[in-house]
Protein backbone atom coordinates (compact mmCIF):
# COMPACT_ATOMS: atom_id res chain seq x y z
CA UNK A 1 0.00 0.00 0.00
CA UNK A 2 2.84 2.38 0.78
CA UNK A 3 4.21 1.85 -2.70
CA UNK A 4 1.41 3.53 -4.52
CA UNK A 5 1.30 6.24 -1.91
CA UNK A 6 4.92 7.09 -2.54
CA UNK A 7 4.63 6.75 -6.30
CA UNK A 8 5.98 9.47 -8.53
CA UNK A 9 2.49 10.83 -9.16
CA UNK A 10 2.23 11.93 -5.53
CA UNK A 11 -0.70 11.49 -3.22
CA UNK A 12 -3.62 9.41 -4.47
CA UNK A 13 -6.72 10.19 -2.42
CA UNK A 14 -8.94 7.24 -1.44
CA UNK A 15 -12.09 6.91 -3.50
CA UNK A 16 -15.09 4.75 -4.17
CA UNK A 17 -12.78 2.02 -5.46
CA UNK A 18 -11.56 1.35 -1.92
CA UNK A 19 -15.01 0.00 -1.08
CA UNK A 20 -14.98 -2.62 -3.82
CA UNK A 21 -13.39 -5.53 -2.06
CA UNK A 22 -12.60 -8.64 -4.10
CA UNK A 23 -14.41 -11.87 -3.18
CA UNK A 24 -12.44 -13.99 -0.74
CA UNK A 25 -13.33 -17.17 -2.62
CA UNK A 26 -12.16 -16.52 -6.16
CA UNK A 27 -14.89 -17.10 -8.72
CA UNK A 28 -17.77 -16.79 -6.22
CA UNK A 29 -18.87 -13.21 -6.80
CA UNK A 30 -21.19 -12.92 -3.79
CA UNK A 31 -18.62 -14.15 -1.26
CA UNK A 32 -17.38 -10.69 -0.26
CA UNK A 33 -16.58 -9.13 3.08
CA UNK A 34 -19.86 -7.14 3.35
CA UNK A 35 -21.93 -10.27 2.68
CA UNK A 36 -19.97 -12.12 5.34
CA UNK A 37 -20.44 -9.23 7.77
CA UNK A 38 -24.18 -9.17 7.17
CA UNK A 39 -24.34 -12.89 7.92
CA UNK A 40 -22.16 -12.43 10.98
CA UNK A 41 -24.40 -9.64 12.28
CA UNK A 42 -27.45 -11.92 12.10
CA UNK A 43 -25.56 -14.59 14.07
CA UNK A 44 -24.44 -12.00 16.64
CA UNK A 45 -27.93 -10.55 17.13
CA UNK A 46 -29.72 -13.90 17.34
CA UNK A 47 -27.00 -15.30 19.57
CA UNK A 48 -27.01 -12.32 21.90
CA UNK A 49 -30.75 -12.20 22.41
CA UNK A 50 -31.01 -15.98 22.80
CA UNK A 51 -28.20 -15.90 25.34
CA UNK A 52 -29.62 -12.91 27.23
CA UNK A 53 -33.13 -14.37 27.40
CA UNK A 54 -32.20 -17.97 28.23
CA UNK A 55 -33.34 -17.70 31.87
CA UNK A 56 -35.96 -14.96 31.68
CA UNK A 57 -35.74 -14.18 35.38
CA UNK A 58 -38.20 -11.80 37.00
CA UNK A 59 -35.24 -9.98 38.53
CA UNK A 60 -33.05 -9.72 35.43
CA UNK A 61 -29.35 -10.38 35.30
CA UNK A 62 -27.09 -7.71 33.84
CA UNK A 63 -27.18 -9.14 30.32
CA UNK A 64 -30.92 -9.67 30.41
CA UNK A 65 -31.42 -6.11 31.65
CA UNK A 66 -29.33 -4.74 28.80
CA UNK A 67 -31.20 -6.78 26.19
CA UNK A 68 -34.56 -5.80 27.66
CA UNK A 69 -33.71 -2.08 27.72
CA UNK A 70 -32.53 -2.21 24.13
CA UNK A 71 -35.74 -3.96 23.12
CA UNK A 72 -37.85 -1.56 25.20
CA UNK A 73 -36.18 1.39 23.52
CA UNK A 74 -37.35 0.23 20.11
CA UNK A 75 -40.76 -0.76 21.43
CA UNK A 76 -41.53 2.40 23.39
CA UNK A 77 -39.78 5.29 21.70
CA UNK A 78 -39.94 4.06 18.10
CA UNK A 79 -42.87 1.70 17.59
CA UNK A 80 -45.42 2.86 20.16
CA UNK A 81 -44.82 6.59 19.80
CA UNK A 82 -44.96 6.46 16.00
CA UNK A 83 -47.59 3.85 15.19
CA UNK A 84 -49.90 4.05 18.20
CA UNK A 85 -52.18 1.31 19.48
CA UNK A 86 -51.55 -1.23 16.73
CA UNK A 87 -47.79 -1.23 17.13
CA UNK A 88 -47.50 -4.84 18.36
CA UNK A 89 -48.10 -6.38 14.95
CA UNK A 90 -45.19 -4.52 13.37
CA UNK A 91 -42.81 -4.65 16.32
CA UNK A 92 -40.83 -7.77 15.26
CA UNK A 93 -39.90 -6.20 11.93
CA UNK A 94 -38.90 -2.89 13.53
CA UNK A 95 -36.78 -4.57 16.23
CA UNK A 96 -35.03 -6.78 13.67
CA UNK A 97 -34.48 -3.80 11.37
CA UNK A 98 -33.04 -1.60 14.11
CA UNK A 99 -30.57 -4.12 15.44
CA UNK A 100 -29.53 -5.36 12.01
CA UNK A 101 -28.68 -1.83 10.87
CA UNK A 102 -27.10 -0.90 14.20
CA UNK A 103 -24.75 -3.90 14.35
CA UNK A 104 -23.83 -3.57 10.69
CA UNK A 105 -23.07 0.14 11.15
CA UNK A 106 -20.98 -0.52 14.24
CA UNK A 107 -18.87 -2.92 12.18
CA UNK A 108 -17.49 0.26 10.60
CA UNK A 109 -15.65 1.10 13.84
CA UNK A 110 -15.11 -2.35 15.35
CA UNK A 111 -11.35 -3.04 14.98
CA UNK A 112 -11.66 -6.61 13.68
CA UNK A 113 -14.15 -5.80 10.93
CA UNK A 114 -13.58 -2.11 10.10
CA UNK A 115 -16.05 -1.98 7.27
CA UNK A 116 -19.62 -0.65 7.45
CA UNK A 117 -21.76 -3.15 5.57
CA UNK A 118 -24.20 -0.43 4.60
CA UNK A 119 -21.54 1.40 2.59
CA UNK A 120 -22.34 -1.08 -0.18
CA UNK A 121 -25.53 0.32 -1.63
CA UNK A 122 -27.17 -3.07 -2.20
CA UNK A 123 -27.78 -3.69 1.50
CA UNK A 124 -29.71 -0.49 2.31
CA UNK A 125 -31.57 -0.87 -1.00
CA UNK A 126 -32.79 -4.33 0.01
CA UNK A 127 -33.82 -3.07 3.46
CA UNK A 128 -35.64 -0.08 1.94
CA UNK A 129 -37.38 -2.41 -0.53
CA UNK A 130 -38.66 -4.55 2.37
CA UNK A 131 -39.92 -1.43 4.17
CA UNK A 132 -41.48 -0.12 0.95
CA UNK A 133 -43.34 -3.37 0.24
CA UNK A 134 -44.41 -3.52 3.90
CA UNK A 135 -45.99 -0.09 4.11
CA UNK A 136 -47.56 -0.27 0.65
CA UNK A 137 -49.13 -3.67 1.33
CA UNK A 138 -50.35 -2.54 4.75
CA UNK A 139 -51.98 0.49 3.14
CA UNK A 140 -53.55 -1.55 0.34
CA UNK A 141 -54.86 -4.25 2.66
CA UNK A 142 -56.26 -1.61 5.00
CA UNK A 143 -57.93 0.73 2.50
CA UNK A 144 -58.14 -1.37 -0.66
CA UNK A 145 -56.01 -0.67 -3.74
CA UNK A 146 -57.92 2.33 -5.08
CA UNK A 147 -58.88 3.49 -1.63
CA UNK A 148 -55.26 3.67 -0.55
CA UNK A 149 -54.07 5.57 -3.60
CA UNK A 150 -57.07 7.89 -3.39
CA UNK A 151 -56.31 8.59 0.26
CA UNK A 152 -52.65 9.13 -0.61
CA UNK A 153 -53.12 11.37 -3.65
CA UNK A 154 -56.32 13.23 -2.78
CA UNK A 155 -56.16 14.15 0.91
CA UNK A 156 -59.37 15.79 2.12
CA UNK A 157 -59.56 19.41 3.16
CA UNK A 158 -57.69 20.75 0.14
CA UNK A 159 -59.30 23.05 -2.46
CA UNK A 160 -60.14 21.12 -5.66
CA UNK A 161 -57.98 23.28 -7.94
CA UNK A 162 -54.82 22.26 -6.04
CA UNK A 163 -55.31 18.56 -6.79
CA UNK A 164 -53.74 18.57 -10.30
CA UNK A 165 -50.54 19.80 -8.66
CA UNK A 166 -50.81 17.91 -5.39
CA UNK A 167 -51.82 14.43 -6.60
CA UNK A 168 -48.73 13.68 -8.74
CA UNK A 169 -46.44 15.18 -6.12
CA UNK A 170 -47.95 13.07 -3.35
CA UNK A 171 -47.74 9.99 -5.52
CA UNK A 172 -44.08 10.65 -6.37
CA UNK A 173 -43.10 11.45 -2.81
CA UNK A 174 -44.79 8.37 -1.34
CA UNK A 175 -44.12 5.72 -3.94
CA UNK A 176 -40.82 6.79 -5.50
CA UNK A 177 -38.96 9.23 -3.26
CA UNK A 178 -39.53 7.36 0.01
CA UNK A 179 -37.68 4.12 -0.81
CA UNK A 180 -34.92 5.97 -2.67
CA UNK A 181 -34.19 8.39 0.15
CA UNK A 182 -34.55 5.69 2.79
CA UNK A 183 -31.82 3.59 1.20
CA UNK A 184 -29.57 6.39 0.03
CA UNK A 185 -29.62 8.25 3.35
CA UNK A 186 -28.20 5.22 5.13
CA UNK A 187 -25.79 4.42 2.29
CA UNK A 188 -24.49 7.97 1.88
CA UNK A 189 -23.93 8.46 5.61
CA UNK A 190 -22.01 5.21 6.02
CA UNK A 191 -20.07 5.65 2.79
CA UNK A 192 -19.11 9.27 3.42
CA UNK A 193 -18.22 8.64 7.06
CA UNK A 194 -15.93 5.75 6.23
CA UNK A 195 -14.37 7.64 3.33
CA UNK A 196 -13.65 10.57 5.63
CA UNK A 197 -11.79 8.26 8.01
CA UNK A 198 -9.87 6.76 5.09
CA UNK A 199 -8.83 10.23 3.92
CA UNK A 200 -7.39 11.06 7.32
CA UNK A 201 -5.73 7.67 7.90
CA UNK A 202 -4.12 7.45 4.46
CA UNK A 203 -3.32 11.17 4.43
CA UNK A 204 -1.53 10.79 7.77
CA UNK A 205 0.37 7.79 6.43
CA UNK A 206 1.43 9.77 3.36
CA UNK A 207 2.56 12.74 5.44
CA UNK A 208 4.61 10.62 7.83
CA UNK A 209 6.59 9.23 4.91
CA UNK A 210 7.50 12.72 3.68
CA UNK A 211 11.02 14.04 4.25
CA UNK A 212 11.45 17.06 6.50
CA UNK A 213 9.45 18.56 9.36
CA UNK A 214 6.11 18.01 7.63
CA UNK A 215 6.27 14.49 9.18
CA UNK A 216 4.90 15.90 12.44
CA UNK A 217 1.54 16.62 10.84
CA UNK A 218 0.92 12.91 10.17
CA UNK A 219 0.19 11.91 13.77
CA UNK A 220 -2.02 15.00 14.10
CA UNK A 221 -4.15 13.63 11.27
CA UNK A 222 -4.39 10.34 13.16
CA UNK A 223 -5.52 12.21 16.28
CA UNK A 224 -8.27 13.63 14.11
CA UNK A 225 -9.27 10.07 13.23
CA UNK A 226 -9.81 9.44 16.94
CA UNK A 227 -12.08 12.48 17.20
CA UNK A 228 -13.89 11.55 14.00
CA UNK A 229 -14.58 8.03 15.29
CA UNK A 230 -16.76 9.50 18.04
CA UNK A 231 -18.69 11.50 15.44
CA UNK A 232 -18.98 8.31 13.38
CA UNK A 233 -20.29 6.38 16.39
CA UNK A 234 -22.99 9.02 16.87
CA UNK A 235 -23.93 8.95 13.19
CA UNK A 236 -24.03 5.15 13.07
CA UNK A 237 -26.47 4.89 15.97
CA UNK A 238 -28.48 7.86 14.68
CA UNK A 239 -28.87 6.41 11.19
CA UNK A 240 -30.13 3.08 12.56
CA UNK A 241 -32.63 5.07 14.64
CA UNK A 242 -33.74 7.29 11.75
CA UNK A 243 -34.22 4.37 9.36
CA UNK A 244 -36.40 2.55 11.89
CA UNK A 245 -38.37 5.65 12.90
CA UNK A 246 -39.12 6.52 9.28
CA UNK A 247 -40.23 2.95 8.54
CA UNK A 248 -42.52 3.10 11.57
CA UNK A 249 -43.90 6.46 10.45
CA UNK A 250 -44.54 5.20 6.92
CA UNK A 251 -46.41 2.21 8.37
CA UNK A 252 -48.36 4.62 10.59
CA UNK A 253 -49.19 6.74 7.56
CA UNK A 254 -50.46 3.69 5.68
CA UNK A 255 -52.61 2.70 8.67
CA UNK A 256 -54.09 6.17 9.21
CA UNK A 257 -57.87 6.15 9.01
CA UNK A 258 -58.68 9.84 8.89
CA UNK A 259 -59.84 9.83 5.26
CA UNK B 1 -6.33 20.37 -9.96
CA UNK B 2 -8.60 17.52 -10.94
CA UNK B 3 -12.18 16.77 -10.14
CA UNK B 4 -15.65 17.60 -11.25
CA UNK B 5 -17.65 20.78 -10.90
CA UNK B 6 -20.66 18.62 -9.98
CA UNK B 7 -19.41 18.49 -6.41
CA UNK B 8 -19.38 22.29 -6.16
CA UNK B 9 -22.96 22.22 -7.41
CA UNK B 10 -23.81 19.62 -4.81
CA UNK B 11 -22.28 21.81 -2.12
CA UNK B 12 -24.48 24.69 -3.24
CA UNK B 13 -27.58 22.50 -3.41
CA UNK B 14 -26.97 21.21 0.12
CA UNK B 15 -27.27 24.74 1.57
CA UNK B 16 -31.04 24.78 1.19
CA UNK B 17 -31.77 21.42 2.88
CA UNK B 18 -29.21 22.32 5.56
CA UNK B 19 -31.09 25.48 6.47
CA UNK B 20 -34.41 23.66 6.19
CA UNK B 21 -33.40 20.83 8.52
CA UNK B 22 -32.07 23.37 11.00
CA UNK B 23 -35.39 25.20 10.96
CA UNK B 24 -37.33 21.98 11.49
CA UNK B 25 -35.36 20.89 14.55
CA UNK B 26 -35.35 24.45 15.91
CA UNK B 27 -39.12 24.50 15.66
CA UNK B 28 -39.33 21.11 17.39
CA UNK B 29 -37.05 22.30 20.20
CA UNK B 30 -39.14 25.44 20.63
CA UNK B 31 -42.35 23.47 20.72
CA UNK B 32 -41.07 20.90 23.20
CA UNK B 33 -39.55 23.61 25.39
CA UNK B 34 -42.88 25.41 25.60
CA UNK B 35 -44.98 22.30 26.03
CA UNK B 36 -42.93 19.21 26.98
CA UNK B 37 -45.94 16.88 26.99
CA UNK B 38 -46.53 17.56 23.27
CA UNK B 39 -43.27 15.83 22.39
CA UNK B 40 -44.85 12.52 21.38
CA UNK B 41 -47.10 14.32 18.91
CA UNK B 42 -44.53 16.74 17.52
CA UNK B 43 -41.62 14.37 17.02
CA UNK B 44 -43.17 12.16 14.28
CA UNK B 45 -44.20 15.25 12.33
CA UNK B 46 -40.69 16.64 12.66
CA UNK B 47 -39.24 13.38 11.36
CA UNK B 48 -41.57 13.35 8.34
CA UNK B 49 -40.58 16.93 7.54
CA UNK B 50 -36.94 16.10 8.10
CA UNK B 51 -37.15 13.13 5.71
CA UNK B 52 -38.78 15.25 3.00
CA UNK B 53 -36.24 18.05 3.38
CA UNK B 54 -33.28 15.72 3.45
CA UNK B 55 -34.61 14.06 0.30
CA UNK B 56 -33.51 17.20 -1.59
CA UNK B 57 -29.94 16.85 -0.35
CA UNK B 58 -29.92 13.14 -1.18
CA UNK B 59 -31.28 13.77 -4.68
CA UNK B 60 -28.57 16.39 -5.12
CA UNK B 61 -25.92 13.88 -4.11
CA UNK B 62 -27.28 11.30 -6.53
CA UNK B 63 -27.36 13.74 -9.43
CA UNK B 64 -23.89 15.01 -8.57
CA UNK B 65 -22.49 11.50 -8.78
CA UNK B 66 -24.59 10.23 -11.70
CA UNK B 67 -24.71 13.10 -14.17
Amino acid sequence: MTEWLLAETGYTPPGAGDFELPPFISGVSWATKPALLALLSVIIIVGFFTFAMRKRALVPSRVQFFAESAYAFVRNTIARDSIGEEYRKYLPYLVALFFFILVNNLFGLFPLTLFPTMSRVGFPMALAAISWITFLSIGISRHGFFGYFKAMMFPPGVPAYVYPLLAPLEFLSTVLVRPVTLSLRLFANMFAGHLLMLVFVLGGEYLIHQPGPVKIVGPVAWLFVLALSFLELLIQVLQAYIFTVLTALYIAGALADEH
Amino acid sequence: MEGTLNLVGYGLSAIGPGIGIGLIWAALLNGVARQPEARGMLQPMAFIGFALTEALAILGLVFALVL
